[in-house]
């Protein structure tokens, strides 16, 4: 199995988001990629919906559930939300959704800086391997890898999806 | 145990991640840095609505005090539950050692409320170490301070707030000014200054507040005050602890503040971006001027805010190195039973 080319994604991922936002009557959403790959997959949404709105960064290290099994990352880069977030409708953008997990932190740091009006989420890939009910309101392609088996973007230009297979335990 | 267990420092686990945090004697640059970016992550959760992140959520704090102090206890306990940590806070010193308790039985005691973790600050140096050696083994141990030996957090906070009024550290000139002798603070600052890389420290006091062997922290002694400030990036002011002045090691507060307190006049000698900084709480005209302490170079309340960060760090760092350390020797449990 082949992986996609993410810039063959985009176009048809900007237009459903576009779609999504239309029928949900959302005007002005405010854009929040997750670091890092979320952050480069937002802005590359960003540009081709032609939007130059600011957008929010979200490093969810410290909301993750298996810090006591993996620690914490040396570099958290702090997170950085150029808006307000009460009453405001999210598009919370990231590269790979797995488990869910990592969406699942992002709306708890969400909402620690206030209740935003909805959330939308968009992932570039579905790995169809969640473990919790977290599903994208938009997404790029749906992909099915073997156990050992992920997926890494590689960017910030040109985006690049790149397989790795993990280390036998 | 493996071998290494003898040449391994204490407060490090078995993958070299900090396990307790007791003193910056020993602790390697990478670290040291690890602490720093860290804790720059950390000072952005209290500038959000809720300040709060759910590192620490269903963990104990145990601050266990046995010799008094007001603001480090207080970022302790709020560097804690900014972690989301159930915190209690107990001044030994007030409570039950006075009747009588042992330390030993005020640990257990502790131990058997299922605390997570004890930050400890005593008036003997040494004090916390002796109790990460013999608490049990799924406790972390943080030093608050003891004695003269060390105050790690405090030392850590010193150097955020040098790196980002700063930048690094370098190609910076660092003062450290006053009672160099009894300062715990002074004693950390040296060794994370080297450590870091600060290629000139100098310590700056009268010669019956200077220690023997000052050599070993490779620092630059002066008697003379502005001899020792010219040209230097940080003046670091310690507080002269008023007690001290009737064992004969000074004259009196006022001939103190003549010779070696920090006036205006006397920090024009230092780089015109120089920054003041003092671990608090300080002595108006004793050790430094008011209009230095409230002027537009100090940043001893950027210190304090700082000191919650460096604190958030080092209490989830210790936490998740002790986690591991846990599931190391279970995972070495299982095997040996296998």
């Amino acid at each position: 199995m082949t992986l996609p080319d993410p810039a063959a994604l985009l176009p048809r991922m900007a237009a459903e988001l576009k779609r999504h936002l239309q029928t949900h009557r959302i005007d002005t959403p405010r854009f929040v990629g997750i670091h890092t790959g979320g952050v480069w997959v937002a802005q590359a949404l960003l540009a081709a919906l032609g939007s130059e709105e600011p957008l929010g960064m979200l490093d969810v290290s410290f909301y993750r559930d298996d810090f006591t099994q993996s620690g914490l990352h040396p570099q958290v880069r702090p997170s950085a939300l150029p808006f307000e977030v009460e009453g405001q409708h999210l598009v919370l953008v990231d590269d790979v959704l797995m488990t869910g997990r990592t969406v699942r932190a992002a709306l708890n740091e969400l909402f620690d800086y206030g209740r935003p009006a909805s959330v939308t989420l968009v992932c570039l890939l579905d790995l169809d391997a969640r473990e919790l009910p977290i599903r994208p309101d938009v997404v790029g392609q749906t992909l099915s890898l073997a156990p050992d088996e992920r997926v890494k973007l590689l960017g910030p230009a040109p985006l690049a999806l790149e397989r790795q297979v993990l280390a036998p335990l | 145990m493996t071998p290494n267990d003898a040449k391994r420092p204490l407060q490090l686990n078995d993958q070299g991640q900090l396990r307790h945090f007791l003193s910056l004697d020993g602790l390697s640059r990478e670290l040291l840095t690890e602490i720093l970016d860290t804790a720059d992550s950390f000072l952005e959760v209290g500038t959000r609505a809720v300040k709060k992140v759910p590192l620490l959520r269903g963990r104990t704090v145990c601050n266990v005090f046995f010799e008094n102090s007001t603001r480090t206890r207080t970022t302790f306990e709020m560097a804690a539950q900014r972690l989301s940590a159930d915190v209690i806070t107990l001044n030994v010193s007030t409570s039950s050692t006075s009747k009588g308790e042992t330390l030993f039985d005020t640990l257990r005691n502790l131990e058997a409320m299922a605390a997570d973790m004890f930050v400890i600050r005593h008036a003997d140096s040494g004090a916390a170490h002796f109790i990460a050696e013999h608490v049990c083994p799924d406790v972390a141990v943080i030093n608050g301070g003891d004695g003269r030996h060390a105050h790690p957090t405090q030392g850590m906070l010193d150097m955020l707030t040098i790196r980002r009024h700063k930048g690094g550290f370098e190609n910076l000139s660092v003062a450290i000014v006053g009672d160099i002798l009894h300062s715990r603070v002074a004693r950390s600052d040296m060794l994370a200054l080297r450590t870091l890389g600060c290629p000139d420290i100098r310590v700056i006091g009268p010669k019956t507040l200077l220690p023997a062997g000052l050599e070993q922290y490779g620092v630059r002694v002066f008697h003379d005050l502005a001899e020792g400030l010219r040209d230097v990036d940080v003046v670091i002011m310690l507080r002269l602890q008023r007690e001290r002045m009737q064992g004969g090691l000074l004259p009196s507060q006022g001939e103190f503040y003549r010779l070696y307190g920090l006036s205006t006049a006397r920090l024009a000698l230092a780089r015109p971006d120089a920054i003041v900084m003092h671990p608090g709480p300080i002595n108006r005209g004793v050790e430094i001027e008011s209009a230095v302490a409230d002027g537009t170079q100090s940043v001893i309340l950027n210190q304090v805010t700082y000191g919650i960060a460096v604190r958030m760090a080092v209490l989830s760092m210790a936490m998740s190195g002790q986690t591991a350390q846990r599931q190391l020797n279970s995972e070495s449990t299982s095997e040996e039973q296998i």
